[in-house]
């Protein structure tokens, strides 16, 4: 059955070949810091479940001094310049979407296979990793379509990935520290103190104040975790079961889903959420790693307060 | 007595973002210190911290699209894209953006959430398409237009698939309320949940697209 581990082999592989690639990469001047820190990640794709848990913790460790002390840098070699490209976008036209969109097509088409036809019962693939084994079929099929019909060097998707890569940099390893470091904060007993500390500032005899309460909780709980799916069990245990539900006599229903919702609006303000604000940061080359999170708190505002009168309106007086 | 000492790992974070340290380093110390003053031993905290590292280390396989990715920017995929915006009439940022928060919404109220992500369409396809339209609209635009516009298409990327996805019935967030409510009792069922995450995306829509609008009333005013 195709799972997880094959996936890590893949992604491994990839890490591996950044690694070398940047070590050979004259123009970067902190190319060993690049190769150690792409390499240790490919010992971790590899060989994380032999490791024990104290030795990735100083694998974690090792990857945290390499970044901390600046030790990652870019090469400035570029394989075709901005005037090359025109050319190429010229000569093969909008042909070039088609080896874009295998990607998204294979996870399209491969989804629905996987959901309605009997593909799911004959445990080809682990259902848990379908997204990932799909994405990971989508770029192989991207990769032969792009050698078939371009014929580029057979070395140059590894060293057009490897520009790509050390744009992001350290960004690309802090969504899983993040979830780290939720598990130390889940272990630490951070979740029940923040629970505790909102029941005990819970008003009494005014429900709007205590939905306000609850997705604000939300807001702020996620906005420290991360992630609203750490907030939500807290919360919900904290506020929304004893008070809103029990006490005031709410919508189950609307208070799980919406208030799961408001939570999301703390996703969109966050540097914790790592891989929704801060990656795309670093993968647009943007100047401010905190652009994405400006252009979304208007938005996500503006959401929960919407949210909190679908609470209310909903929850309460439907 | 509850004990409030753990709290500080969280100040930290905080303070260290806020102060703009590496974020790996402040998130590393912001959990030896939670652990610490969680009353775990120190190898105990280290061992925590490897192991919620290598089981999440699914976050980090995305990465492995970059390869398909660079190597179309090598044959002109971002030219393509803006070519292709430049040659519509009538494309403007805001509609382009608008256009790929519907698509974004229906396909994650539908389940297909990762066919479309900052690293499979915003960087090679959304974001250029978004600043060609930009300078069709505007001339010429500064780093700092160009900056607001890349970060606006991530932004709509990000909006679509949270108030989005949650219509969607088999889906993580979904099956935790249910799970979560399941466990004091209360019985849900995913649709009763799912229908109740529809007012917000429609909301959403509304909100945000309303936005998008306005972006291209700035962009369109000094041509």
């Amino acid at each position: 059955m195709i799972n997880l581990h094959w996936l890590y082999v893949l992604a491994g592989a990839v890490f591996a070949s950044f690694a070398i690639g940047s070590a050979r990469d004259a123009t970067n001047p902190k190319r060993l810091g690049n190769a150690a820190f792409w390499g240790l990640l490919a010992i971790s794709f590899w060989f994380g479940d032999s490791l024990g848990d104290i030795g990735n913790g100083i694998l974690v460790l090792a990857l945290v001094a390499i970044a901390g002390a600046h030790l990652l840098g870019r090469g400035s070699g570029v394989s075709t310049d901005a005037d090359e490209r025109e050319d190429f976008s010229r000569r093969y036209g909008n042909k070039l979407f088609l080896p874009a969109l295998v990607i998204p097509f294979t996870a399209f088409v491969g989804t629905l296979l996987f959901n309605y036809t009997p593909l799911k019962g004959m445990g080809f693939i682990d259902p848990k990793a379908v997204t990932l084994v799909l994405l990971g079929l989508g770029v192989i099929l991207g990769l032969i379509a792009c050698h078939v019909w371009l014929r580029p060097p057979l070395t140059a998707p590894l060293e057009e990935g490897r520009r790509l890569m050390d744009s992001i940099g350290w960004a690309a390893v802090l969504p899983q520290m993040l979830a780290a470091l939720g598990a130390v904060f889940a272990a630490a007993g951070v979740g029940t103190t923040i629970g505790a500390l909102a029941a005990a500032i819970i008003p009494h005899g005014s429900v709007f104040l205590a939905v306000l309460l609850y997705a604000f909780g939300m807001v702020i709980f996620t906005m420290i975790m991360g992630n609203a799916f750490a907030a939500f069990p807290v919360m919900i245990a904290a506020i929304g079961i004893p008070i809103l539900i029990h006490a005031d006599g709410g919508n189950a229903a609307v208070i799980g889903a919406v208030g799961m919702l408001s939570g999301f609006c703390g996703t969109l303000m966050t540097p914790m959420a790592a891989n929704f604000n801060i990656v795309p940061a670093a993968l647009l080359e943007l100047k401010n790693q905190y652009a994405v999170i400006r252009a979304q708190v208007p938005t996500a505002l503006a959401m929960l307060a919407a949210n909190i009168a679908i609470l209310y309106i909903a929850g309460f007086r439907l | 007595m509850i004990d409030y000492w753990p709290l500080l790992g969280i100040a930290l974070v905080v303070v260290g973002f806020a102060l703009r340290f590496n974020p790996l380093l402040v998130v590393a110390l912001a959990a030896i210190v939670t652990g610490l003053l969680g009353h775990m031993p120190f190898l105990k905290v280290l061992a925590t911290l490897g192991h919620g590292f290598n089981e999440s280390r699914y976050v980090t396989i995305i990465y492995i699209i970059l390869p398909v990715i660079g190597l179309l920017e090598r044959y002109g995929l971002q030219q393509r894209a803006r070519a292709l915006i430049a040659g519509i009439r009538g494309a403007t940022t805001g509609r382009l953006l608008i256009v790929y928060l519907a698509f974004r919404q229906v396909l994650s109220a539908l389940g297909l959430t990762s066919v479309a992500g900052h690293a499979q369409t915003v960087r090679p396809l959304v974001a250029p398409m978004a600043l060609a339209a930009a300078e069709k609209q505007h001339g010429t635009i500064d780093e700092e237009t160009a900056e607001r516009v890349k970060a606006m298409a991530a932004a709509t990327d990000n909006v679509g698939l949270f108030f989005g996805e949650d219509i969607f019935l088999a889906i993580a967030s979904i099956l935790l309320i249910q799970g979560s409510m399941a466990s004091f009792g209360i019985q849900l069922t995913p649709f009763q949940l799912s229908v109740w995450a529809i007012p917000t995306a429609i909301c959403a829509f509304i909100i945000h697209g309303t936005r998008l609008l306005l972006l291209d009333r700035r962009l369109g005013q000094h041509k």
